[in-house]
């Protein structure tokens, strides 16, 4: 049993194909108007692809274009869509908000309120239940929210930025939320946070302009990405291992120092994030001031914008030309790769 | 984040409007109500509780209740589906229709009148056929229902249809991914969503359904406790009894006043329930 889906729409200049197994999380990334939100509309069936077809589980969405027509209404479809503003019914309790997808179903109004009890307590938020939507906080409404998309038993969750309207202090509590229940469930999100595609995505997509520019395992797509956009989003130097009380314990033994993410503990997995331009290079290993020292053979240098991308081991650096001037660095030269453990941010993985 | 723009002005704020347009809104908020208080001061305030409980009095605001209020209810069952499909459908020809059934509101009532009674009349369009069913319409209580829908129903799908577009559309579509039916979409998010606009509209078609006279006299008539409404009977009155004419058009000025600020009062009148709605 699977996800596939191909579409086209003339209009938006957009044609994609993709496919998810059961259980996948991927996350979409792209610029604005890249046609990520065009792609959930498709899949909820808010929009009508001009040709296409789409199968969730056996069960066709679409079959457009070549003679035939067949399409499914968005409530037959199992697609529950999650925004980025909570889209809370205003007229109706939390927990009636989120018995709405049950009752929607036909079940009874006790069983009903009882599953939507069981959603919020899911996400935190029991003690919410008989507020009015305009007496919750930003963060709080996105987690009613979440159960109110999770209680409607979709079998494709799909995700619109959903992080993307909240302060920095609700953000993180609803990631490590997501993060739980995302973990065995086919979901599709879209984000412009190199951190919630690594921390909830299996598989990463790319899109640019109505295209899939660029797809594959989230790590991957952040460390060498192919795409135009995903490498000015990342290009980040990722460390993965086990988190420790001051960082992270690679994979290979190697100690990264950095700063913990809130929802990072130690003893689970991890990853480190820290960007180029944070690591300077020395011939020599430094002494003092609490710094990563990462020594490390050079074995490739090429031009990034401006400056010079130091590739050496795992790690990448961005330095001036000057700099790669008075070291001389040049593949096979052997230096130490410097970066301070405030610019390393450890995330769970 | 949502900004929530809270109409009317601040206090303290900057208004930018010249002083010369408050002078020319205070003479046309003069031009309004200077005659109401005319009317008032000519009351007879002696015989004012003899001459609104005569019986041709009573017979005439009762009808007049009743007719109103069966016409509002016309007017929401039928008008709010009109507005849905006005706001929420494309189709070709959307916007003539929309002109075409807005229409009442310019036209004048007594083409109304005539419309309707070579529609519904013994010898109309449809008449003829109710007229073998032994169903008459013209110059009956039904005809004086008709003819205030006909006058009013417009005033509930303009009100409603811009409900119904400012509420937007994404709520609906929310409820649709999470397994809702049309019909249980529009019974459970949108019909309580423009509720202040629905009930704004049905006021304003009360309140146009009281004051119909044109329609109502070429369509139905005007025959005591039958089809002679309040306007009807002012207007009868005015020819023989100045007196009892004021009076009854003072009653029928509490009656607007009455209804304008109940929804006032219960906020249902203002259009919006809170900044929610603007999303």
């Amino acid at each position: 049993m699977s996800f596939e889906f191909s579409a086209r729409l003339e209009e938006r200049a957009f044609d994609v194909s993709l496919e998810l197994a059961p259980g996948e999380t991927v996350a979409i990334l792209g610029p604005n108007g890249a046609g990520k939100s065009t792609l959930l509309s498709l899949i909820a069936g808010l929009l009508r692809p001009d040709a296409g077809r789409a199968v969730l589980d056996g069960k066709v969405l679409f079959d457009v274009g070549s003679g035939s027509s067949d399409w499914r209404p968005p409530h037959r479809r199992g697609t529950a869509l999650l925004a980025q503003e909570a889209l809370l019914f205003p007229h109706l309790s939390v927990v009636d908000n989120v018995a709405f997808g049950p009752r929607s179903a036909g079940n009874s109004r006790k069983s009903s309120r009882d599953a939507a009890l069981h959603w919020l307590g899911e996400v935190g938020a029991v003690e919410l239940a008989e507020r009015r939507p305009a007496e919750l906080s930003g963060g709080q409404a996105q987690r009613v929210a979440v159960a109110r998309a999770l209680a409607a038993d979709p079998e494709l969750l799909l995700l619109d930025e959903p992080m993307a309207a909240l302060d920095v202090h609700a953000a993180p509590m609803l990631r490590s939320l997501f993060k739980r229940v995302l973990a065995g469930r086919r979901a599709l999100i879209i984000t412009h946070g190199v951190v919630d595609a690594l921390t909830l995505a299996d598989r990463v997509v790319v899109l640019e302009e109505g295209r899939i520019a660029e797809v594959g395992p989230t790590r991957q797509v952040l460390e060498q990405p192919r795409s135009h956009f995903a490498a000015g989003l990342a290009g980040l130097n990722l460390h993965t291992g086990v988190v420790v009380s001051d960082g992270l314990r690679g994979a290979d033994g190697l100690h990264v120092a950095g700063h913990l993410d809130p929802e990072a503990v130690p003893g689970q997995a991890g990853v480190a994030v820290f960007p180029p331009s944070a690591v300077s290079i020395f011939l020599e290993a430094p002494h003092g001031s609490p710094r990563n020292v990462f020594p490390a053979v050079i074995h490739h240098l090429e031009p990034h914008g401006d400056q010079i991308r130091v590739r050496a081991g795992g790690f990448m650096a961005d330095v001036t030309p000057a700099a790669v001037a008075d070291l001389a660095l040049e593949p096979g030269l052997r230096a130490f790769f410097v970066v301070k453990s405030a610019s390393v941010a450890v995330y769970p993985a | 984040m949502v900004v929530v723009h809270t109409a009317g002005r601040s206090r303290t704020g900057y208004s930018g409007i010249p002083a010369w347009v408050f002078v020319i809104a205070a003479v046309g908020a003069a031009f309004v109500l200077l005659p109401l208080a005319a009317m008032v001061a000519r009351v007879n305030w002696a015989q004012f509780l003899p001459l609104i409980t005569s019986e041709a009095s009573l017979d005439a605001l009762w009808l007049s209740i009743r007719t109103s209020a069966a016409s509002t209810v016309l007017c929401v069952v039928l008008g709010v589906p009109m507005a849905l499909v006005l706001a929420r459908s494309e189709f070709p020809g959307q916007r003539l229709l929309r002109s075409l059934a807005l229409l009442p509101l310019v036209l004048p009532p007594v083409v109304g009148g005539i419309a309707l009674l070579y529609t519904f009349g013994r010898q109309g369009l449809l008449g003829r056929y109710l007229e073998f069913a032994g169903i008459q319409i013209a110059f009956s209580t039904t005809a004086v229902v008709l003819a205030q829908t006909f006058v009013a129903l417009p005033f509930l799908v303009v009100s409603l249809e811009g409900a119904v577009r400012t509420a937007g559309h994404r709520y609906e579509a929310v409820a649709a991914t999470l397994g809702a039916r049309p019909s249980t979409v529009l019974r459970r998010v949108t019909l309580p969503l423009v509720l202040p606009g629905l009930a704004s509209g049905a006021v304003l078609s009360f309140a146009r359904s009281l004051g119909e006279f044109g329609a109502t006299l070429t369509f139905a008539g005007s025959l005591q406790g039958v089809t002679r409404t309040l306007p009807l009977e002012i207007y009868l009155q005015r020819e023989t009894d100045a007196d009892a004419a004021v009076a009854l058009s003072l009653v029928l000025v509490a009656v607007a006043v009455a209804v304008i600020g109940l929804s006032i009062r219960s906020g249902i009148g203002s259009g919006r329930r809170d900044g929610a709605l603007a999303a």
